[in-house]
């Protein structure tokens, strides 16, 4: 049923929708709202699950594995400084191949401290072997919460949903809820193949030797390879019993043919989406990457087809190197055989709001022919001493 | 589309009275978007949330700059921020005040303003000192953008009780302290 709701409320309810069996959460802005209404609905008996307030988002992270690999549905969200503290676990998680989802409210990391969005957070996990999808606007963290349940239950893997902080988790707008009937029909009962069992005892992520090692991490870039078959038909199962699909791995708007297009990931995409029909200019088009872990190359490649010049956005930096995006996505290019020239550009970073005019100021750079290998586009140097512009 | 800028300080309910107003936009039938753009998160700070209601669905999200409205739930804050910056030229900006509109809009350069002593107002209906909902309902009345309805609704979705039934008597009040529609045409003038 369509609601106007804030982003939050709506994942709250999505989660409770796929009826787990425990969730466990340390608050953090602007994750909070999310487990609040979470709460909520487990005390209002409207979600029948184990609500698992913890003392660290270690602990949190922790009971989810714990949850998950004896045979109950989990579920945890978390932020910024949340989820670096998280970090060790999660990359447990994924060696141990456990099936769980987790809400990113994405937030800039510290020092200095912002409770603001950005997009350093997931980025700084990306390597932690989790499936990791972008969600432009709060219908598709909706309906991309109850995917990421099917996706990681299929392929034994962790999702991560990624949903910028702020920006989408306090922000109010209609939102289609799936109703419970269509969550049930998509999403069969929760089912770990390892399921610890006092009866049967093993080990999950025990010792490896050098011997073993690197097969075994070979297995998980090829589980995680094979993952986008499953992001894309769970999208479009979704978009079957629904009608709104997300975009699979990636979704190409605008004009097919056009020799300029700008790639973005999360919700810069709406506002591009208005600025490129608002704005006269060059033809171009809209790459909304949704699916970053897998690294989509072919589809990629394939948007990317005809592209002279690629405007690449991201939220994120590498300090030192530049962009995480762009470098990824020059690499994948790269095999082209007469691949676009990137223009890689930081935006927004610590919740700088990103505004409409941005693309007539990005079109006018690359015409001017900015090439830069990387920068940060949005920053004032006037407010810097001489010795840091 | 509409564009509205709320401003305001931490537990006067900025958020929440945008909120309001674009669950009451949606009742009605338009597609609706709030958010807030914090400060620091603490009682006191200066808040600023962000309405838009359109025909159409509303893909964008940066911060409105160019507000056709503005309503200022703390009088204080005018002195201390430039508030009606990227206002539309024939918005209106709606106070909350005990001073008279006329003072204000000479204060303020001559622009379109109207103010209600919605802090007084709250305290005594509700009890409480929360200016939003006496704001929303003469904001509605002015604008004619929504139907009192609606808001309504949204209220009812939001509180129950003694609180809801409080806060309808105070739209009520609120509604007859300005004068109906008389901001009708700035949404023209915004092209709206």
């Amino acid at each position: 049923m369509r609601q106007a709701l804030e982003g939050s409320q709506a994942v709250a309810r999505a989660v409770a929708s796929c009826r787990p069996g425990v969730v466990a959460a340390y608050p953090i802005t602007p994750q909070t709202h999310i487990v609040e209404n979470i709460s909520k609905l487990v005390a209002d008996g409207l979600c029948d699950c184990e609500m698992v307030s913890v003392e660290s988002e270690f602990s949190a992270a922790s009971v989810v594995l714990g949850a998950a690999a004896t045979g109950s549905r989990a579920y945890t969200a978390t932020s910024s400084q949340g989820i670096l503290l998280m970090a060790e676990v999660l990359y447990n998680i994924a060696g141990m191949r456990i099936p769980l989802v987790l809400t990113c409210a994405n937030r800039a990391v510290s020092a200095p401290i912002s409770i603001w969005n950005d997009q350093q957070d997931s980025m700084a996990v990306r390597d932690a072997g989790w499936i990791q999808l972008y969600c432009a606007d709060n219908q598709e963290a909706t309906d991309a919460t109850v995917q990421a349940f099917r996706i990681a239950e299929r392929m034994e893997l962790p999702v991560m949903v990624c949903m910028d902080g702020f920006v989408l988790t306090h922000t109010m707008e209609p939102i289609d809820l799936p109703d419970q009937d269509q969550v049930d029909g998509f999403l069969p009962p929760y089912h770990f193949s390892r399921t610890l069992d006092s009866g049967h005892p093993m080990t999950l992520g025990g010792l490896a030797g050098p011997d073993y090692y690197a097969e075994i991490r070979h297995a998980h870039h090829r589980a995680l390879l094979a993952s986008e078959t499953e992001i894309v038909s769970a999208d479009r199962d979704w978009a079957e019993l629904t009608g709104r699909a997300s975009g699979g791995l990636l979704a190409v708007e605008g004009d097919a043919d056009a020799e300029l297009a700008v790639l973005a990931i999360g919700s810069v995409v709406g506002t591009l989406r208005e600025a490129m029909q608002e704005y006269e200019g060059a033809k171009a088009k809209l790459i909304k990457l949704r699916c970053f872990r897998p690294f989509p190359v072919e589809a990629l490649q394939q948007a990317c087809r005809g592209v002279r010049r690629l405007i690449v956005l991201e939220r994120a930096l590498s300090p030192g190197g530049g962009g995480i995006l762009g470098t990824e996505v020059r690499a994948a290019l790269s095999e082209l055989s007469d691949p676009p020239v990137v223009y890689n550009y930081a935006v927004g970073l610590g919740g700088r709001d990103v505004p409409m005019d941005l693309y007539p100021r990005l079109l006018e750079a690359v015409e001017s022919g900015q090439g830069e290998r990387f920068s940060i586009f949005d920053v004032e140097l006037e407010k810097l001493p001489e010795e840091d512009r | 589309m509409i564009e509205i800028r709320i401003h305001g300080r931490g537990g006067q309910g900025n958020v929440v009275a945008a909120y309001l107003m674009a669950a009451a936009a949606f009742d009605s039938g338009f597609s609706s978007q709030a958010f807030p753009a914090f400060g620091a998160e603490r009682r006191g700070a200066p808040v600023v949330a962000f309405v838009r209601i359109d025909e159409k669905p509303i893909s964008r999200r940066s911060q409105v700059r160019e507000p056709a409205y503005l309503i200022i739930q703390d009088e204080h804050l005018l002195h201390e921020h430039d508030l009606t910056a990227g206002l539309l030229p024939g918005g209106g900006v709606l106070i909350n005040s005990t001073r008279s509109s006329e003072a204000l809009a000479e204060e303020l350069g001559g622009l379109k303003v109207v103010a209600i002593p919605a802090t007084a107002m709250a305290l005594e209906t509700v009890g409480r000192p929360v200016p939003n909902v006496a704001l929303l309902a003469a904001f509605l009345q002015l604008t004619g953008l929504l139907p009192q309805e609606g808001l309504i609704r949204a209220l009812e979705e939001r509180f129950s009780g003694d609180i809801l039934e409080k806060n309808r008597k105070l739209a009520e009040l609120a509604v007859q302290k300005v004068p109906a529609g008389l901001w009708k045409e700035a949404q023209h003038a915004t092209g709206a």
